[in-house]
């Protein structure tokens, strides 16, 4: 199995929310939906604060609660990897997914009714590129590759930085990873 | 010091500001879901026990309702469905690790079961619909079979049913992303629910007092074990893990507290037990008002459930932009 990862450098993420204009062009996310958005977190008491930018998309977990609770199967992995993608022809729209998906990361395609989320642009991936937002990023702070190849740009960047990922005691084992 | 805010426009319908995909739908749902399996046992029961004497209601004309009460809950299923036209994908797979896939499954057991049950009790029941149906083309060779196999149905309607009233429990329960959803203890909660509503529903139709009597017992019993299974499900709740502890503060001191005290376990729950009691022990005569209150409770008990698992939640973004402007955009 190819296990996909983004990571992204929080240290050199400003904000600026490219990846989230990028994504929806790519994409053609309706107005009003997102697939990505950026957070900012800010830690500590006045004056010794600390702020952090994350952008944030669906995980892709190892340990889809999407995929699992899903009645239909539309919510799978595709081929051999990580990546969680939402068949539309198989959705009801039943909303499982939503509920059982731990980042809110899900969507309700508007007007057609299935169910949408990021895809790691896996369309992109399929002609050697990268994701949308990772290609974009005008600080260069996101990248992309795959996890259990220790000699990808990402496996050496988790090797030599200190990282972390989003409410990874849930058991859903997140493919986004944060460097701190 | 925390504060997490989104800087960029997010407002994905139904899970921006806070998830809000399940409105009254689900809990009509899983009350009626609860309600069909109750009538379902109660039924079963009857026939069982042999109380064609005792309790003529339950064993001649309970068993139509759970058809008609369960149509009307798939219905406002379906009505919940955001890609309609897709609803047969239900069935063209089987996921086991989705409880809602074996839900569609397990209905599919129930809704024949539930038919032969019910024909088995036309004759005697409702002798006008028997005679409509005895005009139709195998009409009357279906009534004869069901009838012919009627204890062996009842048989098998026991275990479909109790399975039939814990997944609406299980259902919700298996999202480990909802803190307050994720406690096993839902699943035996909505089926003792869903008993309760059915007795209460029987008490309105039942005629004879010793009927009534064993459904007045039998409910009071109910109650008392739901409002343990509550006690247990706060407590579980409550020395759980952080995300847990938040949820259950909703109705211990939080936003959903007189919701939950006031309007579900007093009227739905302590109020009727005390009805019933005193109906019992001849201090007042049996009235509807019981029963329509435990059968308001039981659907204020999935409507609130419903409600708690989708505001307590693991992500809780600050929205920093005015959604007012997307709203604007989309319009």
């Amino acid at each position: 199995m190819i296990n996909y990862a983004m990571v992204i450098d929080t240290t050199a993420c400003i904000g600026c929310g490219d990846c989230v204009v990028a994504c929806k062009n790519e994409n053609h996310v309706p107005a009003g939906l997102n697939r990505d958005w950026v957070v900012e977190e800010t830690r500590g008491e006045y004056p010794h604060l600390h702020t952090e930018f994350r952008s944030e998309r669906c995980n892709h977990c190892g340990h889809a609660t999407c995929v699992t609770n899903c009645p239909t199967g539309a919510s799978q992995y595709w081929k051999d990897t990580n990546i969680v993608l939402v068949a539309a022809e198989k959705c009801t729209g039943c909303k499982a997914c939503i509920a059982a998906c731990p980042y809110d990361a899900r969507l309700i395609m508007h007007p057609q009714g299935y169910i949408d989320k990021c895809t790691f642009c896996h369309h992109r991936l399929e002609h050697g590129l990268d994701p949308a937002c990772v290609s974009t990023c005008p600080t260069g702070c996101m990248y992309f590759g795959i996890l259990n190849d220790p000699d990808s740009q990402i496996s050496r960047l988790l090797r030599s930085r200190t990282h972390k990922t989003l409410l990874p005691e849930t058991g859903n084992i997140p493919n986004v990873y944060y460097l701190v | 010091m925390v504060e997490e805010l989104l800087v960029t426009a997010r407002y994905n319908a139904k899970v921006d500001p806070s998830l809000a995909i399940w409105s009254w739908e689900i809990p009509v749902y899983l009350f009626l879901g609860g309600l069909t399996a109750g009538i379902m046992c109660f039924a079963a029961y009857a026939v069982l026990a042999r109380k064609a004497a005792d309790m003529p209601f339950t064993h001649d004309r309970f068993a139509l309702w759970a058809p008609v009460v369960l149509s009307v809950g798939m219905t406002a299923l379906f009505l919940d469905l955001e890609h309609k036209l897709y609803v047969f994908r239900f069935y063209t797979s089987f996921e086991p690790a989705s409880p809602m896939s074996w839900g569609a499954w397990i209905l599919v057991l129930v809704y024949p079961l539930m038919v032969l049950q019910t024909l088995s009790t036309l004759r005697r029941g409702y002798p006008a619909l028997a005679g409509w149906i005895e005009q139709l083309p195998f009409g009357s060779a279906a009534l004869d079979q069901s009838e012919r196999f009627r204890t062996p149905v009842a048989t098998l309607v026991i275990p479909l049913a109790v399975g039939l009233g814990i997944y609406t429990g299980v259902l919700l329960s298996a999202f480990s992303a909802r803190p307050f959803w994720n406690t096993g203890l839902l699943g035996p909660l909505f089926l003792v629910s869903g008993l309760s509503t059915a007795g209460a529903l029987a008490l309105i139709g039942a005629r004879l007092d010793c009927e009534k009597h064993f459904f007045t017992r039998t409910d009071i019993t109910l109650i008392g074990i739901e409002l343990t299974l509550i006690a247990l499900l706060i407590i579980n709740l409550a020395t759980g893990a952080a995300q847990q502890q938040e949820a259950v503060h909703l109705i211990l001191g939080g936003d959903y507290t007189v919701p939950f005290w006031l309007w579900f376990v007093l009227p739905g729950l302590l109020v009727p037990v005390v009805l019933e009691t005193f109906e019992l022990r001849g201090i007042c005569r049996f009235s509807l008002a019981a029963s329509l209150l435990v059968l308001y409770g039981g659907f204020m008990l999935r409507y609130l459930t419903v409600e708690l698992g989708q505001v307590s939640t693991w992500t809780d973004y600050a929205i920093q932009f005015d959604p007012q402007l997307l709203l604007r955009l989309t319009n």
